[in-house]
């Protein structure tokens, strides 16, 4: 019979729980590569500015003298491109999805720790001691 | 000879995902002069590349489509590469054949769902885009995106995949190859669906050659052009044939993708077979001076992209010929002479593209 090749699927739906999941009530479906959100943990960075360089929509600026990191997640396309190119490994990916944004904004600015002072002035206090061996 | 009237379809219409508008000029129900519209959706990419580097491009080349992604990304890195005269190790070149065999098979499942929907077969068209989610976890799973995939890149590819999951890959295939010919079991043989396609948008072979179709458009008229057989990519060392149909209405265009969906699972499994060992990128420096036209086949058809880079960082010109545009004007011929309710069907045939049309 040619009329009723869709019977056994709609059948098979009809007693199957449903496909969908339900986000944003349950969390999306994720896996360890999975680009979220771009995140940094300031007492790493150095103000390099490699990520501001490389990211090709624009959204990283840093500020070398103020010390500080900015990303518009507006403009951020997530394309981890910052995460491969910086050096102290302070970025990474988060592979949670950001909420939708309901207003205006996006910016979001951290005070990083810079870069590391000189030898004889760096104190123990400052975790940023891996980068510039 | 009665009354001419028009009759504006789109930019929002119901069946249509993207603004392409058409001004249908009937005379009763029959559509006698159809006169097409893009424009509404251009972003101006190609400027763009003159203010961002030519490795940074690849991201912006990769988002002038949101279906094809992968294969946009994949023939302008071809193109670069090709310039600078970089030779890709062979692994990168199998991992970009699978993915963008991927592609093709969540764009077909996509259209499949998309086009059960304007002939109004809904649960036809919620298991087409069921079956389309197992595609998409596979590749969030290897790349990190689920349609930007992101992951090719001058040189090579920026993620590799571990052996087991390839082995995981393969299976999944197996059990999805399973359900997929029940899902086009009902696009080709049920009889509801064949008396709404068959006969309808007619294409001759000598038209589509001569306006230019590509892709499926072509393929269902009897034309077995395929890019993929150049050999780009590791196509090259995998055994294919173009899938060709000859009636060149709606049901054969249909059958083209539904056909091809196999083919590209037949194509993963042979490359998961086939993929050697070895590192996935190689350093790329200095910038490419010269210009090169890169050609693929994307799901739509084949897509040109032109590159021309005069030694510097950013390139000069960088111009796309997406499918879609060129499916326009077999379109045209396609919609002249049918009637005003199959004029949805016969649009969603060619898997309009707008966004990649206008980029």
């Amino acid at each position: 019979m040619t009329i009723f090749q869709m019977t056994k699927t709609v059948l098979k739906s009809l007693f199957s729980r449903p496909a969908t999941l339900m986000y944003p009530a349950k969390p999306a479906k994720k896996t360890a590569n999975t680009r979220g959100h771009v995140e940094i943990d300031p007492a790493k960075c150095i103000t390099c500015r490699m990520c501001q360089r490389k990211c090709p929509t624009q959204a990283i600026c840093v500020e070398v003298k103020e010390k500080t990191w900015q990303i518009d997640q507006m403009r951020c396309v997530v394309c981890a491109v910052c995460v491969d190119a910086c050096p102290t490994k302070c970025l990474t990916m988060d592979t949670q999805y950001r909420p939708a944004m309901t207003a205006r904004g996006g910016l979001e600015k951290f005070t990083v720790a810079g870069p590391k002072k000189k030898e004889p002035a760096a104190d123990a206090a400052k975790p940023a001691d891996k980068p510039k061996e | 000879m009665s009354k001419q009237i028009t009759i504006p379809f789109g930019p929002q219409h119901p069946v249509l995902p993207e603004p392409l508008h058409l001004d249908l000029v009937l005379e009763d129900e029959k559509v006698v002069d159809v006169v097409p519209t893009i424009g509404y959706v251009h972003r101006g990419l190609e400027k763009l590349v003159e203010k961002r580097e030519y490795t940074e491009y690849v991201y912006i080349a990769e988002r002038i489509c949101g279906i094809c992604s992968f294969i946009h990304s994949q023939t302008y890195v071809q193109g670069i590469e090709q310039i600078m005269g970089l030779e890709v190790p062979e692994r990168a070149q199998f991992l970009r054949t699978i993915w963008g065999e991927y592609s093709r098979l969540h764009s077909h499942l996509l259209w499949l769902g998309c086009f059960a929907d304007s002939m109004g077969f809904e649960s036809l068209f919620m298991n087409s885009w069921r079956l389309r989610e197992h595609i998409l976890d596979d590749l969030e799973a290897t790349t990190g995106g689920r349609v930007i995939q992101g992951v090719c890149k001058v040189g090579g590819v920026r993620k590799d995949i571990a052996p087991e999951k390839l082995d995981e890959m393969l299976k999944g295939l197996k059990g999805l190859e399973h359900e997929l010919h029940d899902l086009t079991n009902v696009f080709l043989h049920d009889s509801s669906v064949k008396n709404r396609l068959r006969g309808i948008g007619k294409l001759s072979s000598e038209d589509a050659y001569y306006l230019g179709a590509v892709g499926p458009t072509a393929r269902g008229s009897g034309i077995a052009i395929d890019i993929r057989e150049t050999g780009y990519g590791a196509f090259g060392k995998i055994n294919f044939k173009p899938v060709v149909e000859h009636d060149g209405d709606c049901y054969a265009r249909c059958a083209v993708r539904a056909n091809e969906m196999f083919g590209s699972i037949d194509i993963i499994e042979q490359c998961i077979k086939k993929i050697p060992d070895g590192p996935v990128d190689m350093k790329v420096t200095g910038a490419p001076d010269g210009e090169y036209f890169s050609r693929a086949e994307q799901p739509r058809g084949e897509v040109i992209h032109y590159i021309k880079g005069n030694g510097k960082k950013n390139l000069v010109r960088h111009r796309v010929r997406t499918p879609t545009f060129t499916n326009i004007p077999p379109l045209v011929t396609l919609l002249k002479g049918c009637e005003l309710a199959d004029v949805p069907v016969i649009v969603l045939t060619i898997d309009p593209c707008i966004g990649c049309a206008e980029r």
